[in-house]
């Protein structure tokens, strides 16, 4: 009959032992095959890129946290030295505030000294010209006096005499 | 078109073995040919992929993702090398039948694929069925493996055990249904090109196309379906959280 082999198992007699024991050998064999020379391999060099991915991830991870780190330290460090700038300027200025203050003080003390020492040559010199004016009248007296006793005198005389005296004394002056 | 199975027996002294020869020869084709596959391609391993490696490196990340989508990866880790070799030599099986499906030789078929055979299939599928029990044994305990059979109640038991027998039927039977029927049409196909005139042969040039297209469409489905389901099965009897 032409459809004959369309029957399910048809020209099959029976169970097919060998047909079992040899499907399992191949399968098997084949299996052990692969797994030694195929996929032992390619699943070995699966496994080291996934490894090099994550040690990858990882290193930039702590270069990223790194370079975080420094980014901080850098911050820090700018802001310290900004606010030491600050500070050496604040201290410049205020020395020089005190700088400034001390001259003016030691100019106006070198000042009072200078007219305090005017006023004392001041006055020495008019002491010594009262002195001098003193010993001149002195000197004076003294002359009138040898005139008077030169010379007869009145008593008209004698007060004219001193009159004129004092009056040349004062011409002489 | 009356196909016979080149049969060959092997006197053991206290049973026969008897081997279909043909389907031990397409059985020999398909591994050496998934084999030369998976092996050229991972000659020059690199850790910047290329060419045929990307694609083997595919392979094993849809077959980790069937896997994962069924249970934990730490579980199921060990199922990796199985479902690859399961899912590769399943589908260059199903593959295998559809160039050459009218080769024979006297009366004998010789050239169709394995998986359109019962016996294979089944043994698979059988294959699939004693590994999930010993795994489930071996992760769970066999407390733990028995209690599964009790599960979410007892009067649940008989069900249970029909279940598994059901599941490896139909394991092995879709396959083997989906690739023998695909063959039987291609052949049948191919007898209405061969069959004397003119007409018939440009006739059945279309159909042919269509249903080889179809047949490699199905012939990949099968495949992930097999180890889909092997990983189901296989999630059922070792992870405790089903």
């Amino acid at each position: 009959m032409f459809l004959d082999y369309l029957v399910l198992g048809a020209g099959a007699t029976g169970l097919n032992l060998g047909d079992v024991v040899a499907t399992l050998v191949i399968f098997l064999g084949l299996m052990m095959l692969l797994k030694k020379f195929a996929w032992g391999p390619l699943m070995g060099i699966m496994q080291e890129r996934e490894e090099l991915v994550a040690t990858g991830i990882d290193a930039a991870e702590k270069a990223k946290k790194e370079t975080q780190a420094l980014l901080e330290q850098q911050k820090s460090l700018l802001k310290e030295a900004r606010t030491e700038a600050q500070s050496i300027i604040e201290g410049a200025k205020k020395q020089g505030e005190a700088t400034r203050e001390e001259i003016v003080t030691t100019a106006r003390a070198e000042a009072n000294r200078l007219k305090e020492a005017a006023v004392r040559d001041i006055e020495a010199e008019k002491e010594k010209a009262i002195a001098a004016v003193r010993e001149e009248v002195v000197s004076l007296s003294v002359l009138a006096a040898s005139k008077v006793l030169g010379k007869e005198i009145s008593e008209e005389d004698n007060s004219a005499l001193i009159k004129e005296t004092i009056a040349k004394a004062g011409e002489a002056k | 078109m009356n196909h016979t199975a080149p049969e060959a027996h092997l006197d053991l002294g206290f049973m026969t073995l008897t081997f279909n020869l043909s389907t031990v020869m397409m059985l020999l084709i398909s591994a050496t040919i998934v084999f030369l596959i998976a092996f050229i391609s991972t000659r020059k391993l690199a850790l910047k992929p290329t060419g045929m490696q990307n694609v083997m490196e595919w392979i094993m990340d849809f077959v980790k993702g069937i896997i994962k989508s069924n249970m934990d990866w730490k579980t199921g880790g060990r199922f990796h090398i199985l479902g690859i070799t399961l899912i590769m030599f399943i589908a260059v099986s199903n593959l295998i039948g559809l160039p050459f499906g009218a080769i024979s030789y006297g009366t004998d078929l010789w050239w169709k694929s394995p998986t359109a055979d019962p016996v294979v299939t089944m043994t698979l599928a059988v294959m699939i069925l004693v590994l999930t029990q010993y795994y489930g044994v071996k992760m769970q305990g066999t407390g733990g493996y028995a209690k599964t059979f009790f599960q979410p109640m007892s009067f649940m038991f008989p069900l249970k055990v029909i279940e598994e027998f059901a599941n490896t039927l139909t394991l092995g039977l879709r396959l083997y249904g989906n690739i023998y029927a695909g063959e039987i049409l291609i052949g049948l196909i191919t007898s209405l090109a061969v069959s004397g005139t003119v007409y018939g042969f440009v006739g059945a040039i279309v159909p042919m196309m269509a249903w080889q297209g179809f047949s490699i469409f199905i012939g990949f489905i099968q495949a992930f379906i097999f180890t889909m389901l092997t990983m189901v099965y296989m999630a059922h009897k070792v992870s405790t959280d089903h």
